[in-house]
């Protein structure tokens, strides 16, 4: 890692500047600009709990589903908004024990996208409940009657997956808060700022014992949240596969949809990232090195993705199952051509200009791809959701469903309540890690000096 | 008891006090096992009777019994809106009882027999009643014209009896009166006709069978010598009345013994579907289609492609006009009678080497042959047919000739022209309309409706207040079948009673009181009238006996029209002329609707909602033509066109239909109604078949009134979705429905069995899927389905939304594809010669059915939870919300369902159902049905899952039983509501655990095979494959390459 310009800088004034440009954001930057961009994005979440009120109440029936396409867009949107996750934990917790310092200024907010994500993705499958109110029943509650959630449907192994990856999530983005929250404490100006965040910061002193422990803990977080990053994203895909539904029972799914995580989720961290980059000046932390970095791992994972997409037509061919076959003509000339042309264009076409190192190093243009390819891949999920039952075993229920206001309004309403979140998140605490900014220019500046 | 909320099963006819009408209990295993009379039946409700069930009547009731039954029939009577605002009776209909009468039981259903009538003619029925409230009908199994088994339209009546929308109150110009005010304004007249000697006075009915009301009638007719009565429905047997006169110089009705028949030949009209005995030749018709027994070979010639050209080994599309040059020719080649080539010269050469081929066969059959002539064919057809008949030697063998059934045999249209005739020259002062609803159906040349209004008095009598009641001065509501007394003549002649099983609902008049009243009498009850006809014909010692028999078994034995033979007049037949096709323009063919007849089902929202049969749209007809005709105006489905006549057009939606003549377009009447509730429910504005579909009957003129040349087709630019319940019309070259010809199956008896056999599975290492203590539990129910007699009428479907609950979802929920019908009715079209190319229906499925082929097989496959052994939906379900039961069956526990519907997904057959949106609670129709309802099966909210059960409740209903009894199910005691209803006794069920079961014996028929048995779901249900008997070609049949 080079970092030319900071070499005649003393340490304690890079430091200090760290620290302060840091705690800044939550209160310096654009207040006006601020307040727009949340009204505007807390509309939208308006709008999302509208449309959750509206499915409640009146039933689900207001999406666009029908028999034989019973899913719709809610199990689309908890897929997407799973594997946007995705990309925080593995910056997180894979790169941290890796020991990827680069990982440092954006895994702070990378965690916080994670946790939205998947909060956001949590709700989603109890909103396609039809009895949402009775969402508890996969819960194993010891129940009265003596009823437990039924072992073998991969609905109940779903529910753990989110489950355990919203708590290590929310447990691991607190604990590499919990030093910085000091720092605020100790900068807060006004005596309730510091009530509130001494409260969260657990007493934190940055005593070299706390030091210890802290990076004990963290480090056993890490690898605790490790197989998460595999396990969630091929639990779900599990929902799919154990069907016999063609375009559902892949044996590729587990590891493509992995993939397919990274990749969208790596793709939402670029989409946060440069504007924030751009908003709080923060060119000097994040560098287009670490732009760079992120561009490659989306090339990686876009060509894992790419390479399940042949591999799961081969499969088909290879099979010769005729409903197989069916399905994949279905997806290219059927019903939903343009969503199953569109991913392709997307996911196989556009993800190639990464390859080239001007759409990697541009904050502009790589802004623009990763906003792309997240649709892609959402277009990639409404691609196995929907274009398999619509035309399956019977010719005689075949039919079609498309999406309708509630469900459009509701993805809508969710990118509302995700950026509303992420806004309140950056006003409250420091997106970027102060502490370990501190200690990679620390470590930075010992290997220039040992150098020289 | 003392239940305050409103609930008619309060006001249970069996203490109705108004009279003395009872109903009595119908025991079909008792009568039939025995022809005595049952030691126990119900006895009609005395005075004294009465007393002992309502002590309110009792003196001697103690003050604060008499206080607490006072307080619970206020509660009762408050009774509120709905069903009970326009209750005729006392309080004291509704006072619980204290000592309940034996023969209600709460929870067990009790059965009587009755008769719906349809067209004049009689179904027997037998209606379940749950407390006192109609809940489910089926067929009377000794009634000829049903056989047990039901269509549609009787599975549908029940709905009719609690449309909201029926009519509730005597009206006058459009304001509310009383009876009594009728009953003024009536008596007035009485005297006016009195002294005119009826000068004036006309009655218009329905063509009638009754007995009773023709006597009725008649006594009308003594009183005022100088009234007149007609008849009049819009689908009538005129033509064959016609053609009878031609071709034996007499009225006569014509009676088909398909099981006799080899070789049938339909010439036009639909015998399965069409005919007032059409359950009943439905079923020797499939008796005859068994592969292993002695198979028929059907012909069908098609104006409009039916049931019957669905199910004929060969048919030949043909405009209604070109059938009658069709039939020339075929006489003309049986009996050698000399033809002027002129007749015949619009025949193409492959109509006439089709007719070869079934000249050929029909000559090589004869005596076991048979030619019917459709209704809608000309008289000419009609003797034509006669003609090749006695000319085969069929007569007296396959078609046996009858005394007319009709109480009075006369042309309809002939009788209502009369009448409007007489109208329009004011000749008629007084114009009683009895159930008949001439301004909506009459021909557009009578305008009727324009005449009616110069009438002074015109009474109308209808289940609703319709198109001719808001031209009448009065209306008057009339009594539902199951509400009222009455009886009717079935086709062959058999004459069976209508009997009430609950009081009417709302003010409502049987037209028996009103024709007493009219004549002189008092204002009799209906079952005063009704027993009094009979008293009089079962005259001497044993009366009663015969009155209660009749009563118990549903029909009067022996009772069928007597038998002729009559002798043809070969002279005049072939002196027939013949009128040449009209030149130019299109020709319109009209036909009744396979779900709302002549338009009187319009209001039933089960019928709208059923799919019809060959078009799988719902709520609403459409413009049929063939696919060659719609590309050649560049229609596609649901195009809006206008079709125009000069004088007069409509405009609708338009339908390909493969094997429709291209010569032609075809429509379905009964469509475009316009009732006025009388208090319609809440949020609504008017009936729910109001504006539903076009009405075609302003295009009928009186000449023909099966069609009209010279209409012009313009495409408008516009179109509308059309709510089908099947968009996909190709197997896309899958074989859900498995077929072969005859002689391939002859060459190949094991085609099927082989690979049934290849899809066994391997041994699989994990666990069977049913546990072992299951398996060992006794009972397993399968069912099979013979796809050689289903003809795909629909009443299975129906049948089963009247026994499960099923609700109505509207057109709106159709279209987004949320039907919740539990069964459906697949239906696949190929092309005899090409196979349907796969590729065109990656496109838009709606053009998919396009098929130029004129040569079209249809195929039918009813669809209903397979019950899979090993079900798809059971393993992802994540709250165990399906599951197996020890007897094999898959169940839905609804209580559980949370709604993930990863069940649905699963199932290959896509059988399940999801209430999307609430569709049976807080709907403005839905508490009005709710009487309807089967208290033995849960109504599902929102939010659940549903599918078939395999009538669950029936066979626990049936276990009890037999536990009681101490002994096992038997065979064919379980009765599901579709095996029960299907006209063909198509669908088998019962234990396959038991080799000598019916379905066991199914199962092990040859041709079984399960859809889908790759999949290695191990359905419970199975199929038999079906088997065209084309005969003397050999068909290429896909099977043979494809395995």
């Amino acid at each position: 890692m080079k970092k030319s310009t900071e070499r005649a800088r003393h340490q304690g004034d890079v430091f200090e500047s760290i620290g302060r440009k840091l705690a800044a954001m939550t209160s310096g930057g654009s207040r006006r600009g601020w307040l727009l961009m949340f009204a505007f994005f807390a509309l939208l979440s308006l709008i999302f709990l509208y449309t959750i009120m509206l499915v409640f109440t009146v039933g689900v029936g207001m999406l666009g589903i029908n028999i034989p396409v019973a899913w719709g867009f809610p199990i689309i949107n908890v897929v997407w908004w799973i594997g946007i996750g995705h990309a925080g934990t593995l910056i997180s917790a894979i790169l941290l024990l890796l020991r990827q310092g680069w990982r440092a200024p954006i895994s702070r907010f990378a965690e916080a996208m994670t946790l939205f994500a998947a909060g956001i993705a949590g709700m989603m499958p109890i909103i396609h409940l039809g009895r949402p109110w009775f969402f508890y029943w996969l819960v194993p509650y010891p129940a009265t009657m003596g009823v437990w959630p039924q072992w073998r449907s991969p609905l109940v192994w779903d529910f753990f997956a989110i489950a355990t990856y919203i708590t290590v999530s929310l447990l691991f983005w607190y604990l590499g808060l919990v030093p910085d929250l000091g720092s605020m404490r100790d900068r807060a100006k006004t005596k309730l700022g510091r009530r509130i965040y001494g409260v969260f910061a657990l007493g934190w002193r940055g005593a070299a014992s706390h030091w210890r422990r802290y990076q004990t803990a963290y480090l056993l977080i890490a690898g605790l949240a490790t197989p998460l990053v595999v396990s969630v994203h091929s639990v779900i895909a599990l929902d799919f596969a154990v069907t016999l539904v063609p375009g559902y029972h892949s044996q590729v799914f587990p590891p493509y949809f992995v993939a397919g995580a990274l990749f969208s989720g790596f793709a939402m961290v670029l989409t946060l990232t440069i504007p924030m980059r751009r908003i709080f000046r923060l060119y000097d932390l994040i560098t287009s090195d670490h732009l760079e970095v992120m561009a490659k791992i989306m090339l990686a994972a876009g060509l894992v993705v790419i390479y399940g997409y042949v591999i799961e037509y081969f499969l088909i061919w290879y099979d010769g199952d005729e409903y197989h076959i069916y399905l994949a003509f279905n997806r290219m000339f059927g019903p939903y051509a343009p969503y199953f042309w569109g991913m392709m264009f997307i996911n196989v076409l556009l993800t190639q200009s990464l390859w080239f190192p001007k759409v990697r190093r541009s904050a502009g243009i790589l802004f623009a791809v990763a906003v792309v390819l997240n649709v892609g891949m959402w277009l990639e999920r409404y691609v196995i959701v929907i274009i398999s039952t619509n035309r399956d075993f019977l010719p005689s229920s075949w039919n079609t469903s498309f999406g309708t206001w509630v469900d459009w309004s509701m993805l809508l309403g969710s990118l509302g309540l995700f950026f509303a979140l992420f806004l309140l998140f950056i006003r409250a605490v420091p997106a970027i890690s102060i502490f370990e900014e501190k200690e990679l220019e620390y470590e930075h500046e010992h290997e220039e000096s040992g150098r020289s | 008891m003392t239940d305050r909320k409103p609930s008619p099963s309060a006001r249970i006819p069996a203490v109705n006090v108004d009279d003395d009408s009872n109903v009595q209990l119908w025991q079909p295993s008792e009568s039939k096992d025995s022809p005595d009379l049952p030691p126990h039946i119900d006895v009609p409700l005395g005075r004294q009777q009465l007393e002992r069930y309502l002590p309110i009547l009792n003196a001697s009731s103690d003050r604060r019994r008499f206080l607490k039954m006072m307080a619970a029939s206020m509660g009762a009577a408050g009774l509120g809106p709905g069903l009970t605002a326009c209750v005729k009776g006392p309080a004291e209909e509704i006072v619980p009882y204290v000592d309940a009468p034996e023969i209600i039981v709460p929870g067990k259903a009790r059965y009587y027999s009755s008769v719906f009538t349809r067209n004049g003619y009689g179904y027997g029925v037998v209606a379940e009643s749950h407390q006192g409230r109609p809940t489910k009908i089926e067929g009377n199994p000794m009634h000829p014209a049903s056989l047990g088994a039901s269509d549609v339209f009787m599975q549908a009546e029940l709905l009719n009896l609690y449309d909201p929308d029926r009519s509730r109150a005597v009206q006058e110009n459009g304001e509310i009166r009383s009876q009594g005010n009728l009953r003024l304004a009536l008596a007035n007249k009485r005297e006016q006709w009195s002294s005119s000697r009826g000068r004036g006075l006309r009655i218009l009915t329905p063509l009638v069978t009754s007995p009773s009301l023709a006597s009725q009638i008649r006594e009308l007719l003594r009183v005022y010598p100088e009234a007149r009565w007609h008849q009049w429905q819009p689908i009538n047997d005129d033509k064959a009345l016609q053609g009878a006169r031609l071709a034996f110089g007499r009225d006569l009705a014509v009676d088909y013994r398909l099981a006799q028949a080899d070789v049938v030949l339909q010439l036009d009209g639909d015998l399965l579907s069409e005919l007032p005995g059409s359950l009943h030749y439905a079923r020797d018709f499939a008796r005859r289609r068994e592969p292993l027994g002695n198979m028929s070979r059907v012909y069908a010639v098609e104006s409009q492609p039916g049931l019957i050209g669905a199910m004929a080994d060969h048919r030949l599309g043909a405009n209604a006009l070109l059938i009658e040059q069709l039939a020339r020719h075929l006489s003309a080649q049986l009996t050698g009678r000399p033809v002027d080539p002129s007749e015949t010269s619009a025949l193409s050469d492959e109509q006439q080497r089709w007719l070869q081929r079934c000249a050929r066969d029909l000559r090589e059959h004869a005596g076991r042959s048979l030619v019917i002539a459709g209704a809608q064919q000309s008289p000419s057809v009609h003797a034509l047919a006669h003609w090749i008949n006695d000319y085969l030697g069929n007569a007296g063998t396959t078609v046996i000739y009858r005394e007319p059934v009709a109480q009075r045999s006369e042309l309809l249209t002939e009788s209502l022209q009369d009448l409007s005739r007489d109208i329009a020259t004011g000749e008629v002062d007084s114009l009683l309309m009895i159930d008949c609803n001439p301004v909506f159906d009459a021909p557009a040349d009578f305008e009727f409706g324009q005449h009616l209004k110069a009438v002074p008095f015109t009474a109308h009598i209808g289940l609703y207040f319709d198109e001719t009641a808001a031209l009448s001065r009065w209306h008057i509501p009339l009594s539902h079948a199951l509400e009222s007394w009455g009886d009717a003549r079935a086709f062959e002649g058999t004459i069976a009673i209508q009997q009430p099983l609950i009081s009417p609902l709302y003010d409502t008049v049987s037209p028996y009181s009103l024709l007493a009243f009219l004549s002189g009498d008092i204002w009799r009850s209906d079952y005063d009238c009704v027993r009094r006809y009979w008293a009089d014909v079962f005259s001497g010692g044993d009366s009663e006996q015969r009155w209660r028999r009749m009563l118990i078994r549903g029909v009067l034995e022996d009772s069928a029209s007597a038998l002729l033979a009559p002798s043809l007049q070969k002279d005049a037949i072939a002196a027939l002329n013949f009128e040449p096709q009209p030149e130019g323009g299109l020709l319109l063919q009209f036909a009744p609707d396979p779900r709302l007849w002549d338009g009187r089902y319009a209001n039933n929202a089960w019928l709208q909602e059923l799919p019809q049969p060959l078009t799988k749209t719902t709520w609403g007809n459409a413009l049929l033509m063939s696919p060659a005709l719609a590309a050649a105006h560049d229609l596609s489905p649901g195009d809006l066109v206008q079709i125009d006549f000069g004088d007069a057009g409509l405009e609708a939606p338009v339908w390909p239909m493969p094997g429709h003549p291209d010569d032609a377009v075809s429509i379905t009447l009964g469509y475009g109604r316009n009732i006025k509730p009388t208090q319609a429910p809440a949020d609504e504005d008017g009936a729910i078949g109001n504006a539903v579909g076009a009405d075609a009957y302003p295009l009928r003129m009186s000449d023909n009134l099966a069609l009209r040349a010279g209409a012009t087709l313009r495409k408008t630019g516009r179109s509308v979705a059309l709510a089908r319940s099947q968009h996909q019309s190709t197997p896309e070259g899958r074989e859900p429905v498995r077929e072969a010809t005859l002689d391939f199956f002859r060459d190949n008896p094991a085609f099927i069995a082989s690979d049934e056999s290849a899809h066994n599975p391997e041994k699989s290492l994990y666990p069977e899927p049913t546990p072992e203590p299951f398996a060992t539990a006794g009972y397993e129910w399968g069912m099979s389905v013979d796809l050689n007699a289903c003809i795909g009428c629909g009443a299975c479907s129906l049948a089963c939304q009247a026994e499960n609950n099923i609700p109505v979802v509207g057109r709106e929920q159709v279209l987004e594809g949320r039907l919740m019908h539990w069964l459906r009715i697949d239906r696949y079209y190929s092309s005899g010669s090409s196979s349907s190319s796969s590729s065109e229906s990656f496109s838009d499925s709606n053009n998919a059915l396009v098929s130029r082929d004129a040569d079209v097989q249809t195929h039918f496959q009813p669809m209903l939870c397979q019950h899979c052994e090993n079900a798809p939906c059971e393993y992802v379900c994540p709250v165990g919300a399906t599951v197996h039961d020890s007897e094999g069956l898959n169940v839905m526990v609804y209580n559980r369902c949370i709604g993930t519907r990863d069940c649905s997904q699963n199932c290959p057959y896509k059988v399940r159902r999801f209430n999307f949106l609430e569709y049976n609670y807080d709907q403005p129709r839905t508490d009005a049905m709710a009487p309807a309802r089967n208290p033995d099966v849960t109504v599902r909210s929102r939010g659940v899952m549903e599918k078939c059960t395999y009538c669950l409740q029936r066979i626990s209903e049936t276990r009890r039983e037999a536990k009681k009894e101490g002994r096992p199910i038997r065979d064919g005691e379980v009765l599901t509501a579709c095996q029960q209803s299907c006209p063909t006794q198509a669908i088998v069920f019962g234990d396959v655990s038991d080799p000598d079961t019916r379905v066991s014996k199914a199962k092990r028929h040859p041709l079984s095979y399960s859809v889908l048995a790759p999949l290695n779901t191990r359905p419970r249900t199975t199929y038999v494959a079906r088997i065209r008997n084309p005969g003397f070609e050999r068909r290429p049949v896909r099977n043979e390459e494809s395995e």
